[in-house]
């Protein structure tokens, strides 16, 4: 006979996959009639967080190289989707309006805009990736901070995408189930990078950028496409917020967002799962704050203070295991960078 | 342009005042101290209480927010960054820029986000004469400011060049483990280069408030990362460089306020917008360029 078909192979993986996709078709057909509208925004906003750190984590906590503008290809991804939604996608939906095939071609547009989205904060990635060539830690850290200010300061100045009123009317195309099942892509994909031998030259990078250098990984390559693959989910999760949220404004991805996202990362230590519960946790925080501060009759939202106050307290506590890294011991000692 | 040029220079000054902290930080301690502009706004804050509530004289008011920027330094160093001195430097940038946020939150809190008025403490017209014959104006207050910093510098650099401590820092900046096996108490050199950096920012944080009237609990924020691009430019580390830089970034920022980009009909950059983006463009250019900055050592990495 002829030799065994590759699909036995593949079947299983399949099976899995669609058993996951099905999954999180009922959880999200299903979640709307229990949970509230409020709680499903939680929801989503959520995954977003998830699709976010999770990119964030392999630059950051992989690669261990330090950035602090993700927010800035949030932006990139969300503002460039949004934009074609409201000048393009709105009114080619709109021919569609109350036919029954409406939901099922809504979610085919934002499947075919996230990559868009995606590719568009990709390419901000590289941008940002090839100072990494030559930056290090302190100073990567800067270039990163600036890059995402100069693109919210761009955007508050562009009024093509509604300059510093920001940018409404866009089509509600994100649904509770696109919204989980980018946050399950993100993990997983992330999950296999983490055991594959670019993960593994992460992490050899992050541990000693020259001995990786010395093992044979091209550290270039690799920690370029670091930052291009974690942009690209950022921009992917720009998208899923925009067309959830249906307003951005460049407040949305500022400085405080990449601190967030930072907070998410740091907070998770290193470990995927962590981080997505970190994700959970950071998203949830500022609504548990708002039940207390409508209860003490705060006029002030004391979010950024607990944020601070967390990130101080962790690296504090864990001193030496940032990011589970261990703490590289050179000659030298501390005047090594 | 003289005009322009004079602004640019009393910018500059506050600015260098700035820049000299991040930089004798982090010649001792190899550390971004991103909590710096938060110690400028502390500085502010405690000099405007000295001036509005106290009712104490301008140069006593100086030297009260500068003792006061120099007890929080002090305190940030102690409770904050020695404990992570032997951490991995990442964690003490984060912790840094924890630190940041929590003083300007905390200041939002205590204080509100509201800007208040800070008292013109010195004469700020302009002088007669100067504008009568060379056409620019110069006020009392860009004067005493001027000079005011000049001394601060001057002050500087004798501590750092002539006294023993100043002599204790160098070495530390050198080789900080040599210097411990030379006996020096490496702790409390930090310790005070911290208290000075901080004092020097208070200062700063006066000159400030009196400068532009206003102060509030994120007016840290834009000086210290411009500041912090200006000793990067002059190279971080060198306090000569700090100086420069600043001035040189002051020079760049007066220059553009007054230039309108436009880009496309739909993307025009005024100046007042375009002053905060080209702070990170120079910083970025710079880093890319000549990470060593302009009077820097380039330093090589060490394996």
């Amino acid at each position: 006979m002829s030799a065994p078909s590759p699909w036995h192979h593949y079947l299983p993986r399949l099976g899995l996959y669609l058993g996951i996709g099905a999954l999180l078709l009922a959880v999200s057909v299903g979640l709307p009639h229990v949970l509230n509208a409020y709680l499903i925004q939680i929801l989503v906003l959520a995954a977003c967080n998830i699709v976010l750190a999770v990119g964030l984590n392999l630059i950051n906590g992989v690669a261990g190289q330090f950035s602090i503008g993700h927010a800035g290809f949030m932006a990139l991804g969300a503002y460039v989707t949004a934009w074609l939604s409201v000048t393009y996608g709105k009114r080619w939906l709109g021919a569609f309006d109350g036919q029954a095939v409406e939901p099922v071609l809504v979610a085919a547009y934002l499947v075919v805009l996230m990559p868009i989205g995606g590719l568009t904060a990709a390419l901000g990635g590289l941008l940002v990736g090839l100072p990494s060539l030559r930056l290090r830690g302190d100073y990567l850290a800067i270039a990163t901070l600036g890059f995402g200010e100069i693109i919210r300061v761009l955007l508050l100045n562009l009024e093509a995408v509604g300059g510093a009123t920001g940018l409404r009317g866009i089509p509600q195309c994100s649904s509770l189930f696109l919204v989980l099942g980018a946050a399950v892509v993100a993990v997983a994909v992330m999950r296999n990078l983490g055991g594959s031998v670019h993960g593994r030259s992460l992490l050899a990078i992050r541990e000693d950028e020259t001995a990786a250098e010395a093992l044979g990984i091209d550290c270039a390559h690799a920690k370029t496409s670091a930052f291009v693959i974690g942009a690209f989910f950022a921009g992917v999760a720009g998208c899923l917020y925009a067309h959830y949220t249906q307003f951005i404004h460049p407040r949305s991805f500022d400085f405080m967002k990449s601190i967030e996202l930072v907070l998410i990362v740091v907070l998770g230590g290193g470990s995927l799962r962590n981080v997505v519960l970190a994700a959970i946790a950071i998203t949830l925080l500022p609504e548990g704050l708002r039940l207390v501060k409508d209860m003490a009759h705060l006029s002030f939202d004391p979010r950024m203070v607990i944020y601070s106050a967390l990130l101080i307290a962790v690296m504090l506590i864990r001193r030496e295991r940032v990011l589970q890294a261990v703490a590289p011991r050179r000659k030298g000692g501390e005047s090594a960078a | 342009m003289s005009q322009q040029l004079i602004n640019a220079i009393s910018l500059g000054a506050v600015y260098a005042l700035i820049a000299l902290g991040y930089t004798m930080v982090y010649g001792v301690l190899r550390l971004i101290n991103f909590a710096h502009g938060e110690v400028f706004m502390v500085g502010a804050f405690v000099g405007l209480a000295a001036l509005t509530v106290f009712h104490l004289p301008f140069a006593v008011a100086v030297l009260v927010a500068m003792a006061g920027a120099a007890l929080l330094g002090l305190i940030i160093e102690r409770g904050a960054y020695r404990p992570l001195r032997s951490a991995p430097r990442l964690a003490a940038l984060i912790t840094a820029i924890g630190i940041s946020l929590l003083l300007q939150n905390l200041g939002m809190l205590v204080l509100g986000a509201a800007p208040r008025a800070y008292p013109p403490a010195i004469d700020a017209t302009p002088i007669g004469w100067l504008e009568e014959h060379a056409g620019v104006v110069v006020t009392r207050q860009q004067v005493v400011i001027l000079v005011a910093t000049a001394a601060i510098l001057v002050g500087l650099s004798l501590i750092v060049s002539r006294t023993k401590i100043g002599k204790a820092m160098r070495a530390v900046s050198e080789d900080r483990q040599a210097a411990q096996l030379m006996g020096i108490n490496v702790d409390r050199v930090i310790a005070f280069t911290f208290s000075l950096g901080s004092a020097i920012a208070g200062a700063g944080g006066v000159f400030y408030g009196v400068y532009y009237g206003t102060a509030d609990p994120l007016m840290g924020l834009m000086p210290g990362i411009k500041a912090f691009v200006a000793a990067v430019l002059g190279g971080i580390g060198s306090v000569p460089g700090a100086m420069l830089g600043a001035l040189l970034m002051a020079l760049v920022e007066t220059g553009v306020s007054s230039v309108t980009l436009r880009v496309s009909p739909s993307l025009t950059l005024t100046g007042s917008t375009l002053r905060d983006a080209v702070a990170f463009a120079v910083l970025i250019v710079i880093l890319l360029l000549r990470p060593a900055g302009l009077l820097g050592r380039p330093g090589r990495e060490k394996v």
